[in-house]
Parts: structure tokens; C-alpha cells; sequence
């Protein structure tokens, strides 16, 4: 009861004395976790070693200067590549994941009792695990390169994209479809005419935003054999070619930001 | 014609919306249905072409019972009831004209409709509808750069492009201003006239209702309580619908209204 009467006078507060009491207590565990944390964290540190950080950071980054532009031959190859991984890996996931939305939204799911929940674990299982584990997997699966990563990428994405689009699918306005009905459509005729153009917007959205954390994504692939760009990042961290890991570092920055400027314009464009 | 037997319809959470509402309406016919917020208006009118699925009772059209249909059975009914929505409904990021066909669905298989491609006959009788209502230069805008008066026009065309027998009109005017509410009202009801339409159209509004329509019904908690012409609303009459309130102040205005209208 947050109104009390102190002298005649009715005061009023947001919260009575018991939920103030029960936040400040959750404030309290949430300090308490993060001091412990950090204590573990310092107890399993060996300080010895970072008295010259600094000086192996100037060391290495002075190593790693001037970036060895001559590798950049070998480069070209890795990069299209990942390219190829990410964008070809978006594509896929999203052939899968949009049936899979549709099947897990509570307004579009033809089973809410059996098609839904096996929807949502599909989106459940391939989120839960990244997608470097999905590469490690794959690679003793189907051996290591392109194809191993490009299924990681796939999985690891249907998740990401159904969610999100399960999500757009069940905020919809349900009087457009309602009005859609009215004129005696078929099921898939209210689909393409009442739901498809609302959620076209959100679709566009997370298409390329995933496009995009594909693209970083995929630059580490190579690290467990899984292609792209990753394979040349870690056998020249292997041999302490730091003017190669410069430079290998250098083109994932600037594919980034090309991506991110890339999925800006669309997002833009559609919306 | 129009036969509603016994229509009731008690929600899942127990609420009876309906109970046991029968009314006959004759083809032409313009209805206007009356009565506070929660009566069951809307219900009502989605008993009719089973948006909602009525618990008991049976809408009748035209000697084909609505509510014992199979689903395609259904649909194919759906087609000769066109409705018109409150907040216009229409699929805001699509075209006016994509808008307006929508309203072909049920005679159009999936493929067509899906490229778009009406059949002619089609897409003529779209410019005339939009013609009629006097958004023909507006056929190529999206539907959410409409003002509020033109996308319920384009309702309008929608419903009508049906080729229907039967309107369900739901509270056409309750999102719009006084003049263009007025507009709206009169031109749902010519076109009724024109096309020998008959119609339900749900309305707060009472004096806008006895205005354009020549017989009213009145519902209260789901049931029927009032029906007669629109000169028979007497102050009684509102108060049994709506409750206890100063009702003279309404009916002035439309005997008002009735005066210039005269003069004019």
C-alpha cells in the first residue's frame, strides 16, 4: 500500500516499504555476484606475468607494423570465400527459418499442441550453440573447408532469423488479416495479402543484420578448418607473422564496415 | 434476405456476447444497428460471415445456411458479404488498387493473385469503384499515405468489388470527423441504393443513424431491444438501450438538420 497517512497528510510513494526493502536486497546480490566474480577471476590469474603488459603490447604491435601488404595475393582468395560462407549461409538459413516462423507463431502455426513446440525447439537447439562449435562439429563431419563452415553458418543462423521473424509474425495487425478474410480468401491468399506485406519490413531487417554478424562470423571459421579468411588469420598467428596478422585483420575491419554500410543502404531502401 | 435465428455466442471466458438474436432483413434493406459499447454489435455482425463462430442459432442467407458451411462453402458465401471495418483495415503497405482487388480474392486462384494478375474484367471494375468515390488519381499511393476519410473509401471499394449481396458494416464513421463522417454515411448508403444492397451497418453515432437509414435496431447486453424506424427513437426508447441520459438534446438536432435539409 503505497499511501500512508503521516500527520493528517496522505503521503504518497511508488513502492511500499516491503518491495523498496526486496529491491535494495536484489541490488545487493546483484554487487555481491560481481565482487565474488571478479575475485575468482583474480584468484586464477597469474599477475606475475602482466607486470609488462604494456611493453609486449608495444612490442608485438611494433612487429605487426608496417602490415605486409605482399601477402595480400594469398588473401583474395579466403576473402570471397567468407564472403561466399556468410552470404550463401544467410540465404539458406533463411529458406528454413521462414517456415519455421511461421509455424512457431501463435497466430500462423497450423498445431499450437504439436507443429509449434517442435518450431521452438528447432530454434532453441540451433541458438544454443555457436557457431565455431557448429564448425568444429562439422568439420569431422563433413571434413574440414568451405562446406563445413557454410552448414555452421546455416545452422547457427535459422535460430537468430526464425526468432526474431516468429516474433514480427505475432505482433501483426490482426485487423488487416481479419479484412483479408472477409473477401472469402484461401489460407495462402491471406497469407500473401494480410500477413507477407506487414511483416516485409522486420523479413528485410533481420536478412541483412544477420547477413552482416554472418560476415564476422565466418572470418573466424578458419580457425577449426572451416574456410575463409580465419585459416590464414590463425596458421599466421602460428608462426608469429605479425605483419600477416596485421594485415589479415586489417581486411576484416574494412569488410565489416563495407557490410555494415551495405546493410544500412538496404535497410534503408525497404523500409 | 438476411435470417437470423436464435443467434447466441458466449465467449470462451464466459461472456455472453449474443443471446438468442433474431432479425429478418429483406434484400435493399439499410439497418442500422445501435446500442453501447460491449452490446455486441461487432459480434454480431461476425456471427454473420463467421469471423467469430457463433455458439447457436443460424444466419441465413438467401436460402443458404452460413453457419453449418464447410470451410470452402464458407468462403465462397464470404464473397457475397462485404465488410467494412471501423479502422478501415486496409493492408497498409500496399497499393490503393492492390487494396481495392484484395477485395477479388475469393474468385481468383493463388497463383493469379500472388503475381497480381486480375483478370481484366477485374481490374476494370476497380477504377470504376474508384472513380465513383473519387480516388481514381490515387490508384498507385500506398495505402498509409491515405487520410482517414479516403482509406474508408477505399473500404469502400473493397467491400464492393465483391460484387456482394450483403454489406457488414462495422462503426464506419467512429475514427473520422464530423463532415467526413457525414460523407461516408451517405455514400455507403447510396451505393446500397444503387446496387439494391442491403446492409448492417454498426453505429454510435445515433443521430447520424437516423439521418441515412430506414430502420433502426437497437442492442443491449446482446440482446434485441429495439426495433422500428428511425422517427421511433424516442427519449425512452435511448434510455433503454443506453441508460438514463438527456436524450432531447439529440433528437433536436437531427429534427434540426431535417429543417435545413428541407430548406436547402
Amino acid at each position: 500500500m503505497p499511501q500512508i497517512e503521516k500527520n493528517g497528510v496522505k503521503v504518497w510513494q511508488v513502492r511500499d516499504r516491503k518491495s523498496q526493502l526486496t529491491r535494495w536486497g536484489m541490488w545487493f546480490v546483484l554487487v555481491l555476484v560481481f565482487v565474488w566474480s571478479w575475485q575468482v577471476i583474480s584468484d586464477n590469474t597469474l599477475w606475475a606475468l602482466m607486470g609488462n603488459v604494456g611493453e609486449v603490447t608495444i612490442d608485438i604491435t611494433s612487429r605487426a607494423m608496417p602490415p605486409r601488404w605482399s601477402y595480400m595475393d594469398k588473401l583474395w582468395k579466403p576473402i570471397w570465400d567468407t564472403l561466399n560462407i556468410a552470404t550463401l549461409g544467410t540465404v539458406i538459413s533463411l529458406m528454413i527459418a521462414v517456415p519455421v516462423a511461421f509455424m512457431a507463431a501463435r497466430n500462423t502455426t497450423p498445431s499450437r499442441l504439436f507443429v509449434r513446440p517442435i518450431a521452438l525447439l528447432i530454434i532453441v537447439s540451433s541458438r544454443s550453440v555457436n557457431s565455431l562449435i557448429w564448425a568444429l562439429l562439422l568439420v569431422s563431419i563433413v571434413g574440414p573447408g568451405v562446406f563445413a563452415g557454410l552448414i555452421a553458418i546455416s545452422i547457427r543462423s535459422i535460430g537468430f532469423c526464425a526468432k526474431l521473424l516468429y516474433e514480427a509474425i505475432e505482433e501483426i495487425d490482426e485487423n488487416q488479416v481479419e479484412a483479408i478474410t472477409a473477401t472469402g480468401a484461401t489460407r495462402w491468399q491471406i497469407m500473401v495479402y494480410g500477413i507477407i506485406p506487414q511483416i516485409m519490413p522486420a523479413f528485410a531487417g533481420i536478412a541483412v543484420f544477420r547477413w552482416d554478424i554472418n560476415i564476422r562470423e565466418s572470418t573466424v571459421l578458419g580457425l577449426v578448418g572451416a574456410g575463409g579468411i580465419g585459416l590464414q588469420l590463425s596458421s599466421s598467428l602460428n608462426t608469429i607473422a605479425w605483419p600477416q596478422v596485421s594485415l589479415i585483420l586489417l581486411i576484416i575491419l574494412v569488410a565489416v564496415v563495407i557490410s555494415e554500410w551495405v546493410s544500412a543502404k538496404v535497410r534503408g531502401a525497404i523500409i | 434476405m438476411l435470417q437470423l435465428n436464435g443467434l447466441t455466442k458466449v465467449y470462451s471466458t464466459g461472456d455472453k456476447a449474443l443471446s438468442d438474436v433474431t432479425l429478418t432483413i429483406p434484400n435493399g434493406q439499410v439497418l442500422a444497428l445501435i446500442g453501447p459499447s460491449g452490446a455486441g454489435k461487432s459480434t454480431l455482425i461476425r456471427c454473420i460471415n463467421r469471423l467469430v463462430e457463433p455458439t447457436s442459432g443460424s444466419a441465413i442467407l438467401d436460402d443458404i445456411n452460413i453457419t453449418t458451411l464447410g470451410a470452402g462453402g464458407l468462403r465462397k458465401q464470404r464473397r457475397r458479404m462485404g465488410m467494412i471495418f471501423q479502422e478501415y483495415a486496409l493492408v497498409e503497405r500496399l497499393t490503393v488498387m492492390e487494396n481495392v482487388l484484395s477485395g477479388r480474392l475469393g474468385y481468383v486462384g493463388f497463383w493469379r493473385s500472388f503475381l497480381r494478375k486480375f483478370p481484366q474484367s477485374d481490374v476494370d471494375a476497380a477504377y470504376r469503384l474508384l472513380d465513383r468515390v473519387g480516388l481514381l488519381e490515387m490508384a498507385d499511393k500506398r495505402a498509409d499515405e491515405l487520410s482517414g476519410g479516403q482509406r474508408q473509401r477505399v473500404g469502400i471499394c473493397r467491400a464492393l468489388i465483391q460484387d456482394p449481396s450483403l454489406l457488414l458494416v462495422d462503426e464506419p464513421t467512429a475514427s473520422l470527423d464530423p463532415k467526413t463522417s457525414r460523407q461516408i454515411m451517405r455514400l455507403i448508403c447510396e451505393l446500397c441504393e444503387e446496387r439494391g444492397l442491403a446492409a448492417i451497418i454498426n453505429i454510435h453515432d445515433v443521430a447520424l443513424a437516423q439521418m441515412f437509414v430506414e430502420r433502426v435496431v437497437g442492442l443491449e447486453s446482446g440482446k434485441v431491444v429495439f426495433d422500428g424506424g428511425p422517427d421511433e427513437l424516442t427519449p425512452e426508447v435511448l434510455t433503454q438501450i443506453y441508460g438514463e441520459e438527456d436524450w432531447e438534446a439529440t433528437i433536436e438536432a437531427v429534427d434540426e438538420e431535417d429543417n435545413e435539409g428541407a430548406d436547402a
